[in-house]
């Protein structure tokens, strides 16, 4: 990390007095150059995210209730305060804390494994060329694209109890329940919130598997086809193997994105999810902006950040070594 | 190694740097100035069918005020949602309107944060003194013996909206004045296929106006006298246990409205779905709905004994919007003569006519506009029978926590799960411990 | 595009997996589409009564009331303004970025990329407040309003998306050969004429995806628009909110205000998915 090389070529040395200046300015341009390129990136990447982390990261061990807000300068220090209170399981709050956490787990593990199970089987199913195959292609891309709160709204339409979709096509069409269910509240609610993550989340899977696809080399399935390896086959002993690196980081920046997701259980359930889809997203939202306790608020996200840093770490250490292993 | 310690270290100076020679916008200019005198900011909450029914409302008026005054107001109608948070998230930065209304139970606790101007007695003289308004209005302006910090702008009280022709036709000759006629005639009502009574179980701050006043009913109270949180009260558990019971027990509220949060209620009643409805001010919503005003009859809230009044027969919340005044504001002047202006008698008619409200300022509540029968419903609702949210600054977190709590238990009943005094309680108990120390 | 796997028929148990798969996460796919898209015609009793598949009558009055009922030319405007810039910012800023680590060797490589990286993993949330305040003072401080305005909104969009701009245009710049550009230094072009010429240039249909992503994540966002933005400012994201009134839900007009503003973005990524495959393939997947 300490080595200053070049890969640049060393180029033609022009020859006098006036080379050597332009030599020395060339090598400083070559030294401050990559620096100048990463300035803009690095600046806006300290103005948005590093200095409001900091500041972040210094509000959660202050007390900053409402008492406070308008001044925050002069919001006593609660030293460890708010973190006591977010990890005290026995107490309400960290006891709430706690299943918001589990739940936002189960959720995220649901989510990821439903996408990258869709996303891949519709990529290999798509792999050959069929009648179709295009505006298919196109269809499944359309959850993606759509904003996100235009698409979410439509199945808070279509979950509604008395006059929505669901409720009409399962028990009024299909007569599959007793009497209608709710979807946007209790128990069911989980599986509404999995359904729309799943439903927006899945295509992005399928473009970065089909995208894997296509680097995978054709002689590989041409030997196996010699070998008189069937279709299947072929998918389990060439396809998902050659896909595990994209897999390492597709199911990453799932995870990531499904854990942090904001957007949607708060465009589906507003400000107080029901307990059973109670996102950690939303729920530290609450705790910060309904409840109006910014420190304890700021602390439960130090602590989510904690969290995955830590998960993000372990995954990398663990498949990164899975892969050298299997590269051996 | 050492460039990532290094770079994190200069991240962490860089920024308390920042904190501390930029931290707490708020307090730089904390009393407010005359800075820019020929400009307003207005945020006004959504009291009309929309944003933009609003703004037609509001700018003609806001014209008036720029004739007499030369001050230009910049109008925003901030929809309900959003109001909360943008004035948490001016109050923090210091960065926000000139005027604002505010929803009068959050006053308390928007007072508790110093954002806004107190309105003591020199403050009053200059719109022309406290006496112009109405008691029960003032009473939900602020802590009790703190200056308030906003003037009432527009009052509403609760009332029972009724469709005449489903009374007719279940042979229900006039609307409930107890809660055991209520029943009586919703069980008529059912008979003829209609549901009785609409309510919306998911919004947080309808649950909390019903249990609110079925406290009261109760004889209880969510806060003891000292102020502190005291949820878990027997007779607290009763109260709100009764009001779930409309749905879980006497099945007078259809389960489907647990879900309601968005009025649907509102659209359920206008569409003659539904015979009853218990509700703040509807007039207006319910014209702009399509139903004519001799559809539906309006009368008190019902009470246990049958006549409403003080004490446990308090039927309604006190309702209403407050005007309140930024204290960071760069024009105090013009913002108080703004307030002056909304306060006048000639404003409180324009305005609480076109929102079907009770003007609060006493001598503008004369006019003939506000002596019809619905109105005279609401106006003797709020002289004799409605009390204040409690006015601690906390209450903003009750409304959440409390609400969510009632929320809950319609979630319970509406899946057919048992709603016992026992689940009422436990559910009262989280709030009660989500609520802050202090 | 077309990577034919085996020269050999695919048997019958595959396609007929193929079939009934596909089948129904087309019925998946586009119900949702389908309810929008049919709601978005149907009058306003039709929305607010028992769901039906078929409208009781087709109307387009909704796609007439939207723009009324919310100003939604001007959020829209605000939108395009919005997200194009954070668009063009961030691509431009990401492809000098990606060069930077792609083709030179430094000190602090590793910690430049691995922080940019990392940021993606920020809980939204934690941020939020400070940066609001961030801004709020910045603007006290040197009269640059970036509170409330759509500069601001623009600065923060586009650091959302230069993480995995970064990072996708690294992995595509490190599969253009660098003899390419030796050649065009040797030919006299500094390192950006070599950036600009050829690399960019051979890089575009990783820069198209990058692009794509990056204007989507500005156009969909809630959390930051819904609090960083006032009256005159605000984006569609938040203000299709404004549909559900005090007094009702419109939900016929919620969804033709939703298509209204889906169209755009979407037929921009189904137009462009062709170099979003290409792109992602070089820059993303190696």
């Amino acid at each position: 990390m300490t080595t200053t090389a070049f890969k640049e070529p060393v180029r033609q040395a022009p020859s006098g007095a006036a080379g050597r200046e332009s030599r020395r300015t060339g090598r400083l341009r070559r030294v401050t150059l990559p620096y100048l390129l990463l300035l803009p990136a690095l600046l806006l990447e300290l103005l948005v995210h590093l200095v409001p982390m900091v500041i972040g990261i210094v509000m959660s061990f202050k007390e900053l209730t409402q008492f406070y807000i308008r001044d925050w300068g002069t919001a006593p220090w609660s030293g460890l305060g708010n973190y006591k209170v977010s990890v005290d399981f026995d107490a309400p709050v960290g006891n709430a804390l706690l299943h918001s956490f589990l739940v936002t787990v189960g959720f995220t593990l649901l989510s990821v494994a439903l996408c990258w199970l869709i996303g891949t089987a519709a990529a290999i199913f798509m792999q050959d060329t069929f009648r179709g195959r295009g505006l298919l292609r196109a269809l499944f891309l359309v959850p993606y694209a759509l904003p996100v709160y235009a698409a979410v709204i439509t199945w808070v339409f279509m979950f509604q109890h008395d006059n929505g979709l669901v409720n009409h096509v399962l028990h009024d069409q299909l007569h599959l329940t007793d009497k209608p269910a709710f979807w946007l509240l209790g128990d069911n609610s989980f599986y509404a919130l999995l359904t729309v993550s799943v439903w927006k989340g899945w295509p992005f899977a399928f473009l970065i598997v089909m995208a894997g696809l296509q680097n995978i080399p054709k002689e590989l399935y041409e030997a196996a086809a010699l070998d008189g390896t069937g279709m299947w086959q072929q998918i389990r002993r060439i396809t998902l193997p050659s896909l595990r690196p994209v897999n390492q980081v597709l199911v990453l920046v799932l995870f990531l994105w499904t854990f942090n997701d904001f957007n949607t259980p708060y465009v589906l359930f507003g400000k107080s999810a029901p307990e059973a889809a109670d996102l950690i997203s939303v729920h530290i939202y609450q705790a910060s902006f309904v409840t109006w306790n910014f420190g304890t608020g700021s602390a439960m996200s130090v602590l989510l950040l904690l969290f995955l840093l830590v998960v993000t770490g372990l995954y990398l250490l663990f498949t990164s070594r899975g892969r050298r292993a299997a590269d051996v | 190694m050492r460039s990532i310690r290094a770079a994190a270290t200069g991240a962490v100076t860089l920024s308390l740097v920042l904190a501390a020679t930029a931290c707490g916008g708020g307090s730089s200019s904390g009393g407010g100035s005359d800075d820019s005198p020929k400009t307003l900011t207005y945020w006004a909450s959504n009291q009309g069918a929309s944003v933009a029914v609003d703004k037609q409302v509001l700018q003609p008026e806001l014209d008036k005020f720029q004739k007499t005054t030369g001050i230009k107001v910049k109008l925003e109608v901030v929809p309900w949602p959003d109001l909360l948070n943008r004035i948490l998230t001016a109050t923090t930065s210091g960065q926000g309107p000139d005027v604002l209304n505010i929803g009068n139970t959050w006053s308390a606790s928007l007072q508790a944060t110093g954002a806004l101007l107190p309105w003591d007695t020199k403050n009053f003289a200059k719109i022309g003194g406290k006496d112009r308004f109405a008691g029960t209005a003032l009473g939900s302006t602020g802590a009790a013996g703190k200056d308030p910090a906003a003037v009432p702008l527009y009052s509403m009280a609760y009332a029972l909206y009724y469709n005449k022709k489903i009374f007719a036709d279940a042979g229900v000759s006039k609307p409930p004045a107890t809660w055991d006629e209520l029943a009586a005639d919703s069980r008529k009502i059912q008979a003829k296929g209609k549901s009785p009574l609409g309510a919306e179980g998911s919004n947080l701050s309808e649950n909390i106006h019903h249990v609110f006043v079925f406290a009261k009913q109760h004889g209880a109270d969510f806060f003891t006298a000292d102020g502190k949180p005291d949820f878990t009260d027997p007779k607290v558990v009763d109260a709100v246990k009764s009001y779930v019971d409309l749905m879980a027990k006497d099945k007078v509220i259809p389960a489907g409205d647990a879900e309601y949060a968005q009025n649907q209620s509102v659209s359920d009643f206008a569409k003659g779905k539904q015979a009853m409805l218990l509700w703040q001010s509807a007039a207006a919503n319910l014209t702009s709905q399509g139903m004519s005003e001799d559809a539906y009859g309006i009368a008190p809230v019902p009470v246990i004994s049958g006549t409403p009044g003080t004490g446990t027969q308090v039927n309604s919340a006190v309702m209403g919007i407050n005007l309140a005044v930024f204290k960071n504001t760069h024009n105090l002047d013009g913002a108080t003569r703004f307030v002056k202006f909304m306060t006048s008698d000639d404003e409180q008619k324009i305005l609480n006519k076109a929102y079907s409200s009770i003007p609060p300022v006493t001598s503008a509540q004369a006019d003939p506009a506000f002596a019809g029968p619905a109105t005279a419903v609401l106006k003797n609702t709020l002289a004799t029978s409605a009390a204040a949210l409690p006015q601690v600054a906390s209450e903003s977190q009750f409304e959440t926590t409390v609400g969510t709590a009632v929320k809950n238990l319609f979630a319970d009943a509406a899946a057919g799960r048992a709603v016992t005094s026992d689940s009422v309680k436990a559910e009262l108990q989280k709030a009660q411990q989500q609520m802050p120390a202090a | 595009m077309s990577s034919v796997r085996s020269p050999m028929a695919p048997p019958r148990s595959f396609l007929w997996s193929r079939r009934i798969f596909l089948t129904l996460l087309t019925g998946f796919v586009l119900i949702p589409v389908y309810v929008m898209v049919s709601s978005s015609l149907k009058p306003l009793a039709d929305v607010t009564g028992k769901f039906r598949w078929l409208p009781s009558g087709l109307t387009v009055r909704p796609y007439i009331d939207i723009w009324s009922t919310v100003p939604l030319a001007k959020y829209f405007m605000n939108s395009v303004i919005v997200a194009g810039a954070a668009t063009i910012l961030s691509v431009v800023i990401a492809v000098f970025a990606a060069y930077a680590v792609s083709r030179y060797e430094f000190r602090g490589k590793r910690v430049f990329t691995v922080t940019v990286l990392s940021t993606q993993m920020f809980p939204g949330i934690l941020f939020l407040l400070p940066l609001f305040l961030l801004y709020v003072n910045i603007g006290n401080a040197t009269g640059i309003a970036l509170f409330g305005s759509r500069g601001g909104l623009i600065l923060t969009y586009l650091t959302f998306s230069l993480p995995f701009s970064i990072w996708m245009l690294i992995g595509y710049f490190d599969s253009v050969p660098r003899d390419l550009d030796e050649a065009a230094l040797v030919d006299g072009c500094g390192p950006l004429g070599a950036l600009l010429r050829i690399v960019v240039p051979a890089a575009i249909p990783g820069i198209v995806a990058v692009a794509v992503y990056a204007f989507m994540t500005a156009w969909g966002e809630v959390l930051f628009a819904s609090v960083m933005t006032d009256d005159t400012t605000r984006t569609l994201a938040v203000g299709l909110q404004g549909y559900s009134t005090l007094y009702n839900v419109y939900w016929n007009q919620i969804m033709a205000a939703s298509l209204v503003v889906s169209v755009p973005v979407v037929a921009g990524f189904l137009l462009l998915q062709r170099y979003l495959v290409t792109g992602l393939t070089a820059g993303a997947v190696k």
